[in-house]
């Protein structure tokens, strides 16, 4: 269409049906801002089934959310907040004409955005390890009551309870997430628990196994796991008690620390226990796919904005990345069995193959073009501004995601 | 803001194809229809109106196979018993009910009644209305039908499976031969997620259908806010337009709840994760909340565009400027804000708290407001005006009478305890029919004629016209009254065979649905005879002053023709036109002057 109108006054970038480039920007950004909306009551949706359960099981939100490494979240929200700024400084350097810098501060979020997948990548490689990952992978997984393996829910508990001691309950100091004690958590933790997975594991799970399979049957006397937490006699959130009296009595009951184990948690809020896992996956997966499109806009308005050079590397670089970050999926998982480990690698050296000589063939082959030059000018950088916004709702939504899901208190 | 065509569009087709054009349908003439030749000119156009077009075709198909399923769920419930298929085991014949009337159900909501008005008339009639050129995003427009398209496959993959494997009795099929759908078109958890039927492709293809709704929707407030032409205020913006807007708004806060609940019901049947499946600690009422945060608004998504419908042609046949103008405007914002508070009158039953049952019934009796506001309005136009009782104004007049009853019906379910009585009865089946059907498919009916010679070039036959929607009107009342009655008796719904007690309602309501099958295909045959024989329609044969009645019909590729800059002028000012008889159509007055400009 636009080429049939393509004259005088209507420059390149002008749509047909637009009278002027400020109408354009205008409507673009207004379509933006709208779709924006939609963005927001679609993740309306997981905040509020997260209010919903937490509500109703907030002595189960206090002793799972401790699985989560609040070091590694804390430097993530710090990541996705730089690569925003980036952002917004590149926008400006769309309005200003700045090319050179636009595009730096482009690949410069890119790399934000990557470094946030990858810390997120060594965060859910940790909840695999601990079974206390999505579906029935889940340690606290049960179907009509009956956990698969309650040796390993007793496990993961004892992960849990450990966990949140070394990384943020401790003493009272919750605000204490300092970076010295992220590394030592780190260094302590991975070493001693591959160490105990295998052996403590069966042992336990002989012991209290076969009382422990039922939770959470209100109907039939306490047995098993929950016969052992009944004569610890604490005061458990009973119907018609108050939110805050729950918690302050689990609190006060167990000493030395802010959260509940999993065995003073109520009986009948145990069996939603992987209920708080299957949402933490389901609010950063669904964020992960929103970083992961953010990641393809902003290659995509790179791509537009540079000249022949970048546009020659672009694409390649992007296999190389992929391939760099297979490396590290099997730097992490290279312990493990199976073919997960094996698939990465050769998925690793497929990407970096390809895009090195995709990348070789496209620089031998590119030759300095004047015209193939920025789409973007200060009188048109609608794309960069909308894909801009985008960005900022993906970080927005994660700023909201790492209190309610890491900083429970 | 419309521009003037800054160059004379480029001619259309060279001489052999010129040739061509003639023995088709428009001769030689350069219109938006002939513009492009060849499917590839359809299958990538970004013209608004091609779209909508294209729109229409899909639709009417998506109708055509709801309306089959329709017809044989009601056969099936001809008489009691086995009817259907008698020479099978019963369960084979009673699991093929539940799959008829979730098909029927799920086809006829996604895929006909919410795309109806805004796809088709919408995606057609708005941007000429404005005097635009195109939607904001017309790339996103043919966007949206192409999700559309590709969603509706996604439930015909489904139901080719259901019924196949139904009729065969196939049994342990793969997972590519999926095994229908049952559930009925909600979805309600725990049983989707325990049913063994086509439950993740059917929840793919609403998340994709729900995609082509939200791209209409941004298109739509973009275009509104930023293409409306010189002189048109909101004051000056047909009520086609506030509707479509408000309905636009409610898609796009609404749509992405679903999408969120069915990537949910989609984990949960593929991951597992249990969120609303009580056997693994969730919650299946929370489901219901999601659901109908979505599904109660898309009622009013359904039947907003409607009411624009209605408010233009009221206005237009009664010959009268529209009573209450900002009133109706008004009241579409209304009810699009009021539709998203009341969804919990869904779940009176579910064991919610008596507390959360008092406040939505109450909030929901709020609806019946502006509700009446439009329906007082209209009568008030249509009093003392000069009426025409053509085509569009007889569904126009049906619409306003099955609405009444349609709402004043919702009353009793919105009332606690009669509820509780009519709660799965025929009683609500009846309701929302005459809400979506007796409504929604009027004001659309209305505007698919109202707009015909607007969209096709040529008129239809007037008097088939009039029998047929006649005809319509009494197959749909015949339908669905008598399951008013039943209801009350207490007929429970979704139930493929019932006490014979209440057969003369369940026989009346299936002769009622032949009478209505068969005035839709007069309907059908109606368009398909007007657009291959009929005569060729004046520019405005129905002396409205909204702005697509100021270009020739069917428009050129442009929307107006060069050198017309349109602007806005008083939608329901009626008195610059004049009834030409050898144009068959109005024609401008020279010289004429809006009062009060």
């Amino acid at each position: 269409m636009s080429t049939a109108h393509s004259d005088h006054d209507h420059p390149a970038h002008l749509a047909h049906h637009f009278e002027t480039s400020a109408q354009q920007m205008e409507s673009g950004k207004l379509g933006m801002w709208v779709f924006l909306a939609t963005e927001i009551l679609m993740f309306g949706g997981l905040f509020c089934a997260y209010a919903v359960y937490r509500a109703n099981n907030p002595d189960v939100f206090l002793f799972a959310h401790r699985a989560l490494d609040t070091t590694w979240g804390a430097i993530n929200t710090a990541v996705l907040l730089a690569s925003s700024f980036t952002m917004a400084w590149g926008v400006r350097a769309a309005q200003l004409g700045q090319k050179k810098l636009l595009i730096g501060l482009l690949i410069a979020t890119l790399f934000g955005g990557a470094g946030f997948m990858l810390i997120k990548t060594v965060e859910y490689k940790a909840k695999w390890d601990h079974a206390l990952f999505v579906g029935p992978s889940n340690a606290y997984y049960h179907d009509n009551g009956t956990l698969a393996d309650p040796g390993e829910a007793a496990h993961s508990s004892e992960y849990i309870e450990k966990h949140g001691d070394t990384d943020g309950g401790h003493g009272g100091h919750g605000d204490d997430h300092g970076a010295g004690h992220g590394d030592a958590h780190a260094a302590g933790h991975g070493d001693s628990h591959a160490g105990d997975h295998g052996g403590d594991h069966g042992a336990q799970a002989d012991a209290p196994a076969p009382a422990a399979s039922k939770i959470a049957a209100p109907a039939a006397p306490p047995t098993g796991l929950h016969a052992d937490l009944l004569t610890h006699k604490r005061p458990v959130l009973g119907a018609g008690e108050s939110l805050s009296t729950g918690i302050g009595a689990i609190q006060a009951s167990h000493k030395g620390s802010h959260y509940p184990a999993f065995t003073e948690l109520d009986p009948l809020n145990t069996n939603r226990t992987h209920i708080f896992f299957q949402i933490y996956f389901a609010m950063t997966g669904l964020h992960g796919l929103h970083v992961l499109i953010g990641l393809g806009l902003i290659s995509w308005i790179c791509y537009r904005a540079g000249g022949p050079m970048t546009r020659a590397l672009l694409v390649p670089g992007l296999f190389v990345s992929v391939g760099i970050y297979f490396v590290f999926v099997w730097w992490l998982v290279s312990a493990n069995s199976g073919w997960f480990p094996t698939t990465a690698l050769v998925a690793a050296v497929l990407c970096l193959i390809a895009g090195a000589l995709w990348g070789a063939k496209n620089v031998a082959l590119t030759k300095p073009n004047p015209d193939a030059d920025s789409e973007f000018s200060p009188g048109y950088y609608t794309p960069v501004d909308c894909v801009g916004l985008y960005w900022h709702l993906v970080d927005l939504i994660w700023i909201f995601l790492f209190p309610l899901l890491y900083l429970i208190h | 803001m419309s521009v003037i065509p800054t160059n004379p569009s480029p001619p259309s087709a060279p001489g052999t194809d010129v040739v061509k054009a003639k023995k088709g349908l428009y001769g030689d003439e350069d219109n938006y229809i002939t513009h492009g030749k060849g499917i590839l000119s359809w299958l990538l156009t970004i013209d608004h109106k091609r779209i909508g077009l294209m729109y229409m075709v899909c639709v009417l198909a998506a109708f055509f196979i709801g309306g089959i399923f329709a017809i044989a769920l009601r056969t099936e419930l001809i008489w009691p018993g086995q009817t259907l298929m008698p020479w099978a085991e019963a369960n084979t014949n009673w699991k093929l009910y539940n799959q008829l009337f979730s098909v029927h159900g799920a086809v006829m909501v996604f895929m006909f009644i919410i795309p109806a008005i805004p796809a088709i008339l919408g995606n057609f009639a708005l941007p000429i209305m404005l005097g635009a050129k195109d939607v904001a995003f017309p790339r996103l427009n043919l966007l949206s039908w192409y999700c559309y398209v590709g969603g509706s496959l996604f439930f015909l993959w489904i139901l080719t499976g259901g019924v196949v494997g139904t009729l065969f009795g196939l049994e342990n099929m793969p997972w590519y031969f999926p095994k229908g759908i049952d559930t009925g078109w909600t979805f309600y958890t725990p049983y989707s997620t325990d049913t063994n039927t086509g439950v993740i492709l059917a929840t793919m293809g609403v998340f994709v259908l729900g995609f082509a709704s939200i791209l209409t929707g941004v298109n739509f407030i973009a275009t509104i806010h930023m293409l409306r032409p010189r002189n048109m205020g909101w004051d000056r913006l047909p009520l086609m337009l506030w509707s479509l807007y408000a309905t636009s708004v409610i898609q796009i806060l609404a749509t992405p709840v679903l999408a969120i609940t069915m990537l949910l019901l989609l984990a949960e049947r593929v991951l597992g994760i249990g969120v609303f499946d009580p056997a693994k600690g969730g919650d299946p009422v929370l489901y219901q909340h999601f659901f109908w945060f979505y599904s109660h608004p898309a009622v009013y998504i359904m039947i907003l565009p409607a009411m624009g419908v209605i408010s233009e042609v009221i206005s237009v046949f009664s010959r009268k400027h529209i009573f209450g103008y900002s009133f109706i405007a008004a009241s579409s914002l209304a009810i699009a804000l009021f539709g998203f508070i009341v969804w919990g009158h869904h779940m009176f039953t579910s064991g919610q708290s008596p507390l959360l049952n008092s406040v939505f019934s109450l909030l929901t009796m709020s609806v019946a407001v502006p509700s009446a506001v439009k329906v007082f309005n209209w009568l008030a136009t249509m009093y003392n005006g000069k009426i025409r009782l053509d085509t569009p104004m007889i569904y126009a007049l049906g619409f306003i009478w099955l609405f009444t009853i349609g709402g004043l019906t919702g009353l009793p379910l919105a009332a606690l305890s009669t509820d509780i009585h009519y709660h799965d009865t025929y009683f609500v089946v009846a309701h929302f029919h005459y809400v979506m059907v007796g409504s929604t498919l009027f004001g659309f009916l209305a505007g698919m004629y109202y707009w015909w010679p607007k969209m096709t070039g040529k008129m239809y036959n007037e008097k088939a016209g009039q029998i047929w929607a006649w005809m319509v009107f009494a197959g749909f009342n015949l339908t669905f009254f008598i399951q008013f009655i039943a209801g009350s008796l207490g007929a429970p719904r979704r139930y493929a065979d019932y006490d014979p007690r209440f057969w003369k309602y369940h026989f009346i309501s299936t002769l009622g649905s032949y009478v209505l099958m068969i005035g839709l295909f007069g309907v059908l045959y109606n368009w398909v005879s007007s657009w291959r024989s009929g005569k060729k329609a004046p520019a405005n044969p129905w002396g409205a002053n909204t702005l697509e009645w100021h270009t020739p019909s069917p428009p050129p590729h442009a929307n107006f023709e060069d050198g017309h800059e349109p602007e806005g002028v008083p939608p329901y000012d009626y008195d610059g036109w004049d009834y030409v008889s050898e144009e068959e159509g109005y024609v401008r007055k020279e010289g004429y002057v809006y009062q009060g400009h």
